[in-house]
């Protein structure tokens, strides 16, 4: 079970650039490692992240083995309307999970 | 139970973790995978900071910031984030990819490294230019170094 938390200001003014911190459970596994027998570990990362606002895509980034486990990314948006932000993080093993955060402009 | 073929296999392991894995990004990846994303154009220093702890004592969770300076209007804003390192096994941290609708042109990330080295941050612009920021760290846990205990 995939947990993700995403912190959005609580009441923005429209046009007012806001930051939007995401952090989600995952291990971000390298692929570098090796177990306690010598085999190595296969790689299990979240290669993408996107974000969209009412539907239209507001970031994008791909994630490499040198991020962190726990991945928190945080970027910057404009405030224009009260909607909804949609965040998907996909990447290896068919991992897929999406969250969605409701936005209510002043 | 523990059997002495156990026990001369995880020794085995240890050995292999401890001889340098093949294939680290070098100053001369880092190069070909930044030519990858800026093709031939020119990289001009300056718009870019990039934020991280001159002296890391964790490299397995590192704060990294990002910024550039643009008006992110429609006409002229960021297009794109890259990060770059030189010594991880692999030359890329992580791709950013942005718009007007941004209003800042600003991100954070916890990324790891494997040693001490130089990092570099590259702003792609909408108008096509490339411009730099590179910062020295110093790595003293390097990431990946709780695989030797």
């Amino acid at each position: 079970m995939t947990r993700a938390v995403i912190t959005v200001p609580p009441h923005p003014r429209r046009g007012q650039v806001i930051e939007i911190r995401t952090l989600v459970g995952h291990p971000m596994e390298t692929g570098y490692r090796h177990d306690n027998f010598g085999r190595p570990i296969p790689r299990n990362i979240i290669t993408r992240f996107v974000c969209t606002y009412n539907g239209a895509e507001i970031c994008r980034a791909d994630f490499f083995p040198a991020i962190s486990a726990n991945p928190l990314f945080t970027f910057t948006t404009v405030a224009t309307e009260s909607g909804t932000l949609e965040f998907t993080w996909t990447g290896d093993n068919d991992f897929a999970h999406t969250m969605s955060v409701p936005i209510a402009v002043e | 139970m523990t059997t002495r073929r156990d026990v001369l296999r995880s020794a085995g392991a240890l050995v292999m973790t401890l001889v340098p894995v093949a294939g680290r990004a070098t100053p001369a990846t880092m190069q070909e995978a930044m030519r990858k994303v800026v093709g031939d154009a020119k990289i001009q220093r300056g718009k870019v900071t990039l934020d991280l702890p001159p002296l890391i004592d964790n490299g397995n969770v590192v704060a990294l910031a990002v910024s550039v300076a643009s008006p992110m209007t429609p006409t002229d804003y960021v297009k794109a984030i890259h990060v770059f390192n030189e010594k991880n096994p692999q030359p890329n941290i992580v791709s950013v990819y942005l718009g007007p609708r941004a209003g800042r042109a600003s991100i954070f990330a916890r990324v790891r490294l494997a040693d001490s080295q130089t990092i570099t941050a590259i702003a792609q612009l909408s108008d096509g230019s490339f411009w730099q920021a590179t910062q020295d760290v110093i790595v003293t846990t390097a990431a990946c170094a709780e695989e030797l205990s």
